[in-house]
Order: structure tokens, then C-alpha cells, then sequence
């Protein structure tokens, strides 16, 4: 064998990516089905002489992860269900400070303790809007165990270079099946690093809200010494109730993912060229999207899929530009309705319909086949 | 997808099954370059409960990763028999324990009551590699990766100083797939 393909979980792959990536560091409490990610690198990230803690909830872990990144870390926390809704707090705060820190969550059925062994993908609206206050976030929906692997490098990269949290949204079918992975050399891939500011300690300012361009985060102990707050911020990082200086923070957070959109989205349109029908699917349902189409597609019926890879900032562009010609959209989905009501934001004056099963199975190619055809015959 | 083989081994959590799956997927994908993926479900518990741990091997790309057409079932309790017998195909073939499983009132396909307890009790002397047994059988009638890759494939997964325990494990499973061959 030239190449190093193994065959590993999604879990696994996740850990691999992060330590491709230069992860230095992982703070976690475990939790199913997300456990098999700090197992990983509690084994992998010490002995290589990085940090593995195990704190005493995930509230503490993601406070750790950002302290980490502070100091110039690459840092990563993995959880699920009432874990990711323990960290909402701490994902405001590394907003509102830009702190770049990649966030786990292969999500099982919730609400609660749910159904700690079971898929679902029912937190896609909490990743964009669960913590309070306006935001953004980068999330991305990765559909088998390579793509992983890749993905989660990616968003080690997304979070360094607009100095956010990532948010990779797994689920648990994707984090413990194993496939095939082709395990790339760091050479192989891009991987951007923590960069020193390009300025002398004295002339620093931790933020920029008005150039349009990221400042680099300076590591403590490099010399730089700022503040740190969670309240409203100017520049010098320390905290400001002016209206101008409000708004600028506020316009700023967002802006710098949305006018970097083209950067951070990504995509994979599969037969949509001649499509009548299209199917807007991610994460595992893609994968049952894909085979239903085929078998669609085999009857007769063209169906097509687009399959965003990153989920927020939401494709509304292509998904605008899709609707335009076709008139007819299903959107499979593990929750009872969530990125539907993005694409119907999006999609004016097509039909859209849902498939919403919340059943602790995973959609089958069947279900989702069977209700193209409904759609079809509409 | 005519070339889609869908395994599932079933029995409780602790039985080694999701080990016995790992296996057969890494022979498949490692050691013959096929498509493979492996899956499991349990329940919340450590232990007990049914569990299953699904392959599906193809020379095609997977795409949903779940067994839906059962082509090889092996179960290892009555609960999991009862519980998982009902995606297997008409034509599939379910092998359970003489000892394990004893009311045959839900059985489907083709069904082959084999004797791994008692093989692994009289010739492994414990339970222990009762999981490899039922990896070697599969293997074995379904002819879907050769007895070297399996072999290897195990051998990578296995505890030093438990190799040729493994391996008879193995190979009882093997004769005891071939004794359902030829009776056929």
C-alpha cells in the first residue's frame, strides 16, 4: 500500500484530523456518542507532549479550550446533546472575544438525556442560535468518516483565520461506523497556523472592527497584554457602552463570516443539472439522499441533490439560484424541520416539502425514495 | 448494488460482536480493497441488552451504511433472534446457538442451528472467543474475504499472547461454516 488508507471511526477520523491539524490541546468531559474522540487523544495528544484534560463538566471544558487558545493553542472540545447545551455559554464567549476553538458535537436524540445512543441531527438551529445574542458561527456537516477527517482540519484552519468557533455537527451513525480513510500527510494538506500580530506589543489592539481584516490573536505571554471581556468591547479589547463602538463590534461579528462567505462555504451538487426534483440533504441523510436518487432516477424520476458541507453560514445563494429552476425540493432531515426553513427562506415560489423521522434510525434510501415519487406524482 | 453483502452479528453488549464486525469490515476494506462499513447499535446499558454490529462489503461505494437486507445473521441470545431476525432476507441465512437460542417461533430465511457454545466449551475450554467462532462462520459460507485476510485482520486486533487461542477460535468457525456447506 503506497497511500495510508485505514479503516477507523468517525470519532477516530475527527481525532486524526485534529492532530494533522496541529491540535495542541483537548479539554472534554465524555459523553456518548462523542466519548471516543477524548479516549483518542487522551492516548494520542500526551504523548507527542500536548495537553489532554479531563475537566469536571463541559461547561469547564470549553472554558479550558478557550483559556488554551488564548495562549496561542489550537485547541478542541468534543460533546453531544445536554453537553452541547452546557457549552452554549461558553460558545457566546468565544464569539464576543474571537477566540478560534473547534466544537464537536455528533449529535443523538434529544431534548434531555434523549437518546444518548441513537443519531439524530435536531441541533443544526441550536449551532447557529443557541447562544444568546446576535452572531455568527461557522458549522459544517461532514457525511462519512474520511470526509471527517478532512473537514475537521478545516475547521481548525476556519477558526485560526477568522478567529472563531467552529462547529463540526456529526452525528452518531457518522462518529462510530467505520469506513475506508485515506490519512494524509501534513504536507498534503493546507493547514494554516497562530500567527504573532504583525505589530510591536505597544502598537497592538487584540481587535479590528473596521479594516475588514482579521487581527491576529497575539498569545498570552508573547509580550501582548490586552483584555479580555464577554461585555461589548472597543478595539483595545476593553469594555465600551458608546453607540458607535456598539454597533461596530456588533456589525463586525457578523460580517466577518458573512463577507468572507465565499471562503467559508462549501458544497457538493450531485445530478442536479436535468434535476425536477432536488433534494437538499447533509450530514448521514446525504448518504441515503444519494442512493434514493439512483434508485429515483432509475424509475424515471430525475432527482438531484445539493449537499451543503458547510451549513453556517447557510448556501443561500445556490440554494436562491436552484430553486429558480426547480420548482419542486424535499428536504430529508433527522429533526422534525430545521434546515427546511432555511431553504424556504431562500427558495421563493418553489414547493417544498419535508421528510421528518425522529424514530432513532437513521432515514433509509426507501423512505426517502418513496417520498420522491409522492412528491413526483404531486 | 447487486454485489451488496449485508452481515449482521447479534447478541448482548459484551458478547464481542462489534469486535467480530470491525474485524470482518478491516479484512474486507485493508486487506482486499473493497468497500466496507462497519455499524453498531446498542442501547444506554455497559452490558446486557441487544446489540448488533452490522457489515455491509461491496465493490461499490456505500452510501447508507445500515443493513436493510440481511444476507448472513448470526445471533447469540434470544432476545437479539427475535429482535433483529425480521430484516433478514428470504433467501438469507441466519446461523444461531443450539444453547442460546431455543424458540424458533420468529425464525426467517434459512436457518442452521450450530454448536459454538459447545465447541468453544469443550475445545477453547471457556466462552471467551464465542464472537470469533461466529466471525469464522460467516466467513466461512459467505466466502466474502479469504481465510487469509480474515486471519490477518484478526491477528491485528488480538492481545499478545492470545493469538493461537484466536485462531482456534477461528478455525472452529470455519469448520463448523463448512459443515453447512456440505449439508446444503
Amino acid at each position: 500500500m503506497s497511500k495510508n488508507i485505514k479503516l477507523m471511526q468517525g470519532n477516530e477520523a475527527i481525532a486524526e484530523g485534529a492532530l494533522i491539524a496541529g491540535c495542541d490541546f483537548f479539554a472534554g468531559y465524555p459523553i456518548t456518542p462523542s466519548s471516543e474522540v477524548a479516549e483518542i487523544l487522551s492516548n494520542k495528544l500526551p504523548k507527542i507532549g500536548k495537553v489532554f484534560l479531563q475537566m469536571e463538566d463541559e461547561i469547564a471544558a470549553l472554558g479550558a479550550v478557550l483559556g488554551a487558545a488564548l495562549g496561542g493553542a489550537k485547541a478542541i472540545t468534543a460533546s453531544s446533546g445536554p453537553g452541547i447545551s452546557l457549552k452554549l455559554e461558553h460558545i457566546g464567549y468565544a464569539s464576543m472575544c474571537e477566540i478560534p476553538c473547534v466544537i464537536i458535537n455528533v449529535m443523538r436524540g434529544g431534548p434531555s438525556t434523549g437518546l444518548p445512543t441513537l443519531p439524530a441531527q435536531s441541533d443544526i438551529m441550536q449551532a447557529r442560535w443557541g447562544t444568546h445574542g446576535d452572531h455568527a458561527i461557522i458549522a459544517i456537516t461532514p457525511s462519512g468518516v474520511n470526509e471527517s477527517l478532512y473537514e475537521t482540519i478545516r475547521a481548525f484552519n476556519l477558526a485560526v483565520k477568522y478567529r472563531t468557533p467552529v462547529m463540526i455537527l456529526t452525528d452518531e451513525i457518522i462518529g462510530h461506523m467505520r469506513e475506508k480513510v485515506v490519512i494524509p500527510d501534513k504536507n498534503e494538506v493546507e493547514i494554516i497556523d497562530v500567527k504573532l500580530p504583525d505589530v510591536p506589543p505597544e502598537k497592538y489592539n487584540p481587535y479590528n472592527f473596521t479594516s475588514g481584516k482579521v487581527t491576529p490573536l497575539a498569545p498570552m505571554g508573547e509580550g501582548y497584554r490586552y483584555h479580555v471581556t464577554g461585555l461589548i468591547h472597543g478595539e483595545t479589547g476593553f469594555p465600551s457602552q458608546k453607540t458607535d463602538v456598539i454597533q461596530n463590534a456588533e456589525n463586525w461579528l457578523i460580517d466577518k463570516i458573512y463577507k468572507n462567505i465565499k471562503d467559508i462555504e462549501k458544497f457538493e451538487e450531485f445530478q442536479t443539472g436535468d434535476a425536477d426534483i432536488l433534494i437538499v440533504a447533509y450530514g448521514s441523510t446525504s448518504r441515503s439522499a444519494r442512493q434514493a436518487i439512483t434508485m429515483a432516477r432509475a424509475a424515471g424520476i430525475k432527482a438531484g441533490m445539493f449537499r451543503p458541507i458547510t451549513i453556517w453560514p447557510f448556501p443561500e445563494e445556490q440554494i436562491s439560484k436552484l430553486s429558480k429552476r426547480i420548482k419542486k425540493i424535499l428536504v430529508p432531515e433527522m429533526n422534525m424541520g430545521q434546515v427546511i426553513l432555511e431553504v424556504q427562506r431562500n427558495a421563493c415560489g418553489a414547493e417544498i416539502y419535508g421528510l421528518n423521522i425522529v424514530n432513532g434510525e437513521p432515514i433509509t434510501p426507501d423512505q426517502i425514495y418513496a417520498k420522491i415519487k409522492e412528491v413526483s406524482e404531486l | 448494488m447487486s454485489d451488496r453483502i449485508e452481515f449482521r452479528f447479534s447478541g448482548s453488549g459484551g458478547q464481542g460482536l462489534i469486535l467480530a464486525g470491525i474485524i470482518l469490515a478491516d479484512a474486507a476494506a485493508i486487506y482486499e480493497n473493497k468497500n466496507a462499513v462497519q455499524t453498531q447499535s446498542y442501547g444506554p446499558e455497559a452490558r446486557g441488552g441487544s446489540s448488533k454490529s452490522e457489515v455491509i462489503i461491496s465493490d461499490a461505494p456505500i452510501e447508507y451504511p445500515k443493513a436493510t437486507k440481511v444476507d448472513y445473521m448470526v445471533s447469540l441470545t434470544q432476545e437479539s433472534f427475535n429482535k433483529y431476525i425480521n430484516d433478514v432476507k428470504d433467501d438469507g441465512i441466519v446461523i444461531a446457538d443450539k444453547e442460546l437460542v431455543t424458540d424458533l417461533s420468529k425464525a426467517k430465511g434459512k436457518l442452521y442451528m450450530l454448536d459454538m457454545v459447545k465447541s468453544a466449551r469443550e475445545e477453547l475450554g471457556k466462552l471467551l472467543g464465542l464472537n470469533i467462532i461466529a466471525l469464522g462462520i460467516l466467513v466461512e459460507i459467505s466466502g466474502a474475504v479469504s481465510r487469509d485476510s480474515i486471519e490477518k485482520a484478526l491477528m491485528k486486533r488480538v492481545p499478545k499472547g492470545f493469538e493461537d487461542y484466536n485462531k482456534k477460535a477461528l478455525e472452529i468457525g470455519f469448520r463448523l461454516g463448512k459443515e453447512i456447506k456440505n449439508n446444503k
